[in-house]
């Protein structure tokens, strides 16, 4: 088992243990600074998936709109329990992404990319003339229960965030092993060469379909979560393409290298975007975008290729020590 | 299905088609020679739009005679087209094009964010009206029912346009400088072509394009923030059906488009929300490459 109890899962640990530790001294706003990061993380880990097998799409919101809409059903339906819901939100994303992806894994590039987009554009579309489920205004959300246990006012966002926690970890965590695994590993084989992996043995449309089906449960997940998280859902700001636009932001914000820098990437992200709105809420758009372009132009693996560079940069300079001392020898 | 609502179908669907191909048509030529999928093209579009609403409202403030609009309408087509063409392709994609596509497009996408908020702090959130040279050109009859002649004359600038560009493309010098880099642009360098002065020139003509679109249609719309975020998707569905980076499928893409949403729109409007784009996914399911884009070697 030492192979899985590897640093990436003993950080998430770590950030999982200082994160309940944190819960208990966080001023309500910071909760929700948290939740919708997290949220959004999990999203971005679908995407990193994805973007390790060299696809990108631009229609994520498709699921995390999905998965959120679930919740808005799943309401009207009776059902407000928090694992429920997000059993049903997970459940509905996943068969989406299930079937679309017979279809998807047969596009590359620019393709997957657009075609996704077109369907999260359906959706849109389908859901702004959807009048029980209130079009274009959306629909508000009540407060989940937790396993038939409904919390109180002042503690609500508390218990909240401990499960949206646990779940980020749990998901993280099977992420990281996913992609350690021959199967993930595969992501990077099938973005350097479709057609050795197909020599080797291996399906590469059946790699790309699984990959896609994960993203979609990620995705779907993050929906549920911002859905009781905001407490409303509605087209323009659960399927509209820009919200998928956010979705690859942080994956570039963060970079592809580790699952957990996507938590880190989305939170800067959402800091990013609310003091932004709160300080200059005329030019916040500018802000979120300039900071995305210096990121393009400075920092092409994300933020996680800080902490690359800075080894590098230790080892280099101990090789020129070691190279030193035996010169001088 | 009776004459007369063909007729306001195929009239109303032609009107939108040309709207469509206005818009699209810049985002083409960009993507055939650069491959940039450019979604700053909505800000451009949107500031052509901005632009040319303030300045007719400057203009009938002024008392100036109400055809000064067409005129205004052309040139700051152009002066944003030279300002926003030379600034993001020399300040921003220079730096871009040996990187990953989709990191190309994710910068335009920022420096779409960037634009819009430009905009926003220029002429700040309150709509622009620029009715005069909609009110000049007044109303026709057809088979009894009344249409704007500011927006037949539309349908008539897109042909134009279509024809300007297709002769520039296939009868000129710079056409034929242009197909070589398109079709493969080391071997165009090694030739001696100014591939650099090739790939600025066509970003200047693009961008000239998608302000023109916002330029020409600021007088039938309400200048408000958020158009450009609502064109750049329609854009990208024409382009995308029409077959990416082709004049022609631009133009029948954005026909096809048109009278489809027109259809809905008359026929069954709660489908006009989402009918493009589910013609964008079918034509992408059936023919990724577009109706009208060669089909292409994979490359191994």
């Amino acid at each position: 088992m030492t192979r899985l109890m590897d640093k990436t899962f003993w950080g998430l640990t770590l950030g999982l243990v200082a994160l309940f530790a944190l819960n208990f001294f966080l001023e309500e706003w910071m909760r929700t600074i948290g939740l919708q990061s997290l949220s959004r993380g999990l999203v971005a880990i679908g995407l990193l998936i994805l973007w390790r097998a060299g696809l990108v799409s631009f229609g994520h919101a498709l699921f995390f709109g999905f998965g959120a809409y679930t919740v808005a059903m799943l309401q009207i339906a009776g059902v407000r329990d928090i694992f429920l819901l997000m059993i049903g939100g997970i459940f509905t994303a996943g068969m989406l992404a299930f079937l679309l992806g017979f279809l998807l894994r047969q596009y590359r590039a620019i393709f997957f990319a657009l075609l996704n987009m077109a369907f999260s554009m359906i959706l849109y579309g389908v859901l702004a003339k959807i009048e029980s489920l209130g079009s274009t205004d959306g629909i508000g959300i009540e407060r989940a229960t937790f396993l038939g246990i409904q919390p109180g006012d002042d503690n609500y966002r508390f218990v909240l965030f401990i499960f949206a926690i646990g779940f980020a970890y749990i998901s993280a965590v099977c992420a990281h092993w996913y992609l350690k695994s021959t199967l993930g590993m595969m992501t990077m084989a099938v973005r350097e060469n479709e057609i050795r992996v197909e020599y080797l043995g291996y399906s590469a449309e059946k790699a790309i379909h699984s990959k896609y089906i994960i993203s979609g449960l990620l995705a779907g997940a993050g929906g549920v979560i911002m859905a009781v998280t905001v407490g409303h859902v509605d087209p323009d700001s659960m399927v509209y393409w820009p919200v998928s636009g956010d979705f690859v932001f942080i994956t570039i914000l963060a970079g592809t290298g580790n699952v957990s820098a996507t938590f880190i990437g989305a939170l800067v992200y959402e800091l990013l975007r609310t003091y932004a709105f709160e300080f200059a809420p005329e030019i916040w758009q500018l802000i979120l975008g300039g900071s995305l372009l210096l990121i393009i132009m400075f920092l092409p693996d994300g933020l996680w290729s800080i902490r690359s560079e800075w080894r590098n940069r230790r080892a280099l300079r101990a090789a020129n020590r070691a190279q030193a001392t035996t010169g001088t020898e | 299905m009776d004459f007369e609502l063909l007729l306001v179908i195929l009239i109303d669907g032609l009107v939108y088609s040309s709207y469509l191909f206005l818009v699209a048509v810049g985002l083409t030529v960009i993507f055939g020679v650069q491959k940039v999928l450019n979604v700053t093209h909505g800000a451009f579009y949107a500031f052509g739009a901005y632009l040319t609403a303030f300045l007719i409202g400057l203009a009938a403030n002024g008392g100036w005679p109400d055809s000064a609009g067409f005129l205004i309408i052309l040139v700051s087509a152009i002066f944003l087209g030279i300002v926003l063409g030379v600034i993001i392709e020399r300040g921003l994609l220079k730096f871009l094009y040996d990187r990953d596509e989709h990191i190309v497009v994710l910068a335009t996408f920022a420096a779409f964010l960037v634009l819009e908020d430009a905009i926003l702090l220029i002429w700040g959130t309150d709509p622009y009206l620029a009715f005069q040279p909609l009110a000049l050109l007044g109303n026709s009859e057809i088979a009894g029912l009344i249409f704007d002649n500011y927006a037949l004359t539309m349908i008539a600038l897109s042909f134009v346009i279509a024809f300007v560009l297709w002769y520039g493309l296939n009868r000129t010098q710079f056409g034929k400088v242009l197909l070589a880099v398109i079709f493969d642009r080391e071997v165009s360098m090694a030739m001696g072509i100014n591939v650099t002065k090739v790939f600025l020139i066509t970003f200047i003509i693009g961008t000239f394009l998608g302000a023109l679109g916002g330029a020409y249609h600021a007088p039938i719309i309400s200048v408000q923030p958020g158009i450009g975020v609502e064109v750049i998707v329609l854009a990208f569905a024409v382009v995308v059906i029409g077959g990416m980076g082709s004049i022609p499928g631009a133009l029948i893409g954005a026909i096809v488009v048109g009278i489809s949403r027109a259809a809905a729109v008359h026929i069954l409007p709660e489908v006009e929300l989402f009918v493009i784009y589910t013609i964008m996914a079918l034509v992408l399911i059936i023919r990724p490459e577009g109706l009208f884009a060669p089909i292409k070697a994979r490359k191994i």
